[in-house]
């Protein structure tokens, strides 16, 4: 696989939240907003990278054995560095997004791309990968937050889109959330079979 | 591609030691570059959240003054005075309610010194979602139930239906009766007197 | 009475699927049968109170004492990855019959996020070793409800004829949405 097929193949082909249903908890859980859901994919998005590039130069030294609580603890210091820097740094966000910061750590998206790409390949693909898988990420979360912020409170990216009392504010509730995603995915079923 | 370590019981142990220690050492010194910004930020919130609702400039440290008082049911009200020049230009409250749709509601509310209403912010709530954002411009000067300017005193302010002139917010009675509330606490515990409850509190259904 | 609430809150108001949005993974993953949601929901409650129990005495004896509450994310998930271990262990050995209900159920447990969640929201609600363990019990029996209840309306809608976009994911979401809509009915009870 050459490079740029290895960047695309996260953000298209096996998007992470509409082709393989990954990490569907911080999907459906903070996306209340577009802002909420690019920060949590951004968030996401650098985890991956960072611990992408970490564990594929350190898989050789790592025994076959203990290779998953090796990976858990390289991956939970990256996450608890941006839990750190987002509440120096961006507290608002911080704490919009609240309890799923530090629930990178489980989000099956980064141990997945871990085990099966990072720890097979060398360091660059490694970065491109957990890049594109990031970014894939990044917009599905983005995608769903703009859907939900526009039909909930008339806004998109907090700019004004029309009254915000004729939003419905199902869509930034709890069902809304379900329901919002279970048609994207409908959609984006649609778009790829005719592609 | 080199040749994987064997996952023999030595190997594992250091391996895995070392990669916890590293992270370890990693997240450590991460913490000490952070710990100082993360203590700034949540100094700016609440000076933020202060200079909210006290409109005149002020040049003290309200954290550095900040008295506190007891509630009969466990909680404190927070009372952060705002000062120029020695002499104060008003008083920020931390004020909650139990008497929420959906628990606790938290404000922020600013009292000029003679006792009447300045401004407020609400600071954290489990209300319905978007109440929040009606419940920032309801109670404002242009909003329908305008408490600005307003003095609570001991008495206490009073939704319309409870016999009061404060219009509630329209179907969120309950939530607007615990808006109240939290102003009155804050009120009756800045002049003193007894702050077990605000004056609403027997009209909670 | 104060832990009735917890219990209420726990499970209806705040149901940890439906409401927060945790474990989601497991409650679209293993809720095509009624039978594997209540194996689920077993080993998740099992785990669940092991977890936020050991986690919540080293947060109070190592982590807080010794100032490093930043470590809170590692050992959490390091504690939990060992558990799941040690009791998959421990049931092989002591109950093959527990073993071959719950086993493999248990490996998708590290990564369940409600675990870690549970463990990380006790000490963020500041409640005490029995508040704690009793929040955990009701989140895990939340869980269980949520999933039971989800399985059962999918194994009916195995048999109605859905639209073939609709098929699969979006179906089950849009589901989930309307149960999501019920569990909403509870709220302000507590």
């Amino acid at each position: 696989m050459n490079n740029l097929k290895v960047l695309t193949n996260g953000i298209f082909r096996e998007n992470p939240t509409f082709a393989l249903l990954l990490g569907m908890c911080p999907t459906l859980g903070v996306t209340t907003s577009a802002i909420n859901g690019m920060g949590m994919g951004l968030a996401t998005a650098f985890v991956l990278v960072m611990s992408n590039l970490v564990i594929s130069l350190v898989t050789n030294i790592i025994p076959d054995k203990i290779r998953i609580p090796s990976f858990i603890v390289i991956i939970a210091a990256f996450v608890t560095v941006v839990d750190m820097c987002m509440a120096a740094y961006l507290p608002s966000l911080h704490e919009s997004l609240g309890l799923f910061i530090p629930l990178i750590v489980v989000n099956c998206i980064v141990l997945g791309r871990a085990e099966a790409f990072a720890s097979k390949n060398k360091a660059i693909p490694s970065i491109l990968d957990g890049l594109g898988m990031g970014l894939g990420f990044t917009l599905s979360l983005t995608i769903l937050g703009v859907i939900r912020e526009i039909l909930g409170s008339g806004k998109a990216f907090n700019l004004p889109v029309f009254n915000e009392n004729y939003g419905m504010l199902i869509f930034v509730l709890a069902p809304g959330a379900f329901i919002a995603l279970g048609y994207l995915i409908a959609v984006v079923n649609r778009l790829r079979k005719t592609n | 591609m080199g040749k994987k370590l064997e996952s023999n019981f030595i190997n594992m142990v250091i391996v895995l030691f070392a990669v916890t220690l590293i992270a370890s050492a990693a997240v450590g010194y991460v913490y000490t570059l952070t710990a100082g910004p993360i203590d700034n930020a949540k100094q700016a919130k609440q000076v933020n959240a202060i200079r909210q609702v006290i409109p005149g400039e002020f040049d003290n440290d309200p954290n550095a003054e900040i008295w506190e008082k007891e509630t009969p049911d466990g909680g404190k009200l927070e009372f952060y005075p705002a000062k120029r020049n020695g002499e104060l230009v008003g008083t920020a409250v931390k004020t909650y309610t139990n008497n929420g749709f959906g628990g606790k509601v938290w404000l922020m509310v600013g009292f000029n010194p003679n006792g009447t209403i300045s401004n407020y912010s609400v600071l954290e709530h489990k209300e319905t979602p978007g109440l929040g954002s009606k419940m920032d411009l309801w109670f404002t000067k242009n909003g329908k139930g305008n408490i600005i300017g307003k003095k609570p005193g001991t008495t206490g302010l009073k939704v319309s239906k409870d016999g009061g002139d404060i219009d509630a917010i329209t179907a969120a009675t309950i939530s607007s009766r615990a808006f109240l509330d939290a102003v009155n606490r804050a009120a009756a515990g800045l002049e003193g007197s007894d702050i077990s409850s605000g004056a609403t509190q027997q009209n909670n259904n | 009475m104060e832990y009735i609430l917890i219990f209420i809150a726990a499970v209806f108001v705040n149901n940890i699927v439906l409401a927060q949005f945790l474990g989601i993974c497991p409650f679209l993953g293993v809720s095509k049968k009624v039978s594997t949601a209540l194996g689920m929901t077993g080993a998740v409650t099992f785990v669940m109170i092991l977890a936020t129990l050991v986690t919540f005495i080293v947060q109070k004896t190592v982590l807080e004492p010794f100032g490093i509450g930043f470590m809170q994310t590692i050992t959490f998930i390091l504690i939990i990855a060992a558990l799941v271990q040690m009791v998959e262990i421990i049931l092989k050995k002591v109950s093959p019959s527990l073993y071959q209900a719950l086993g493999v159920f248990l490996p998708l447990i590290t990564t369940n996020c409600a675990v870690l969640g549970v463990a990380i929201m006790v000490i963020q609600k500041d409640f005490n070793l029995l508040q704690s363990l009793v929040f955990a019990a009701s989140t895990a029996i939340g869980f269980g409800l949520a999933l039971t209840i989800f399985a059962g309306i999918r194994e009916h809608l195995e048999l109605v004829a859905i639209p073939k976009g609709m098929q699969g994911s979006p179906i089950a979401l849009l589901t989930a949405g309307l149960l999501a809509m019920a569990f909403m009915g509870f709220s302000g009870i507590v």
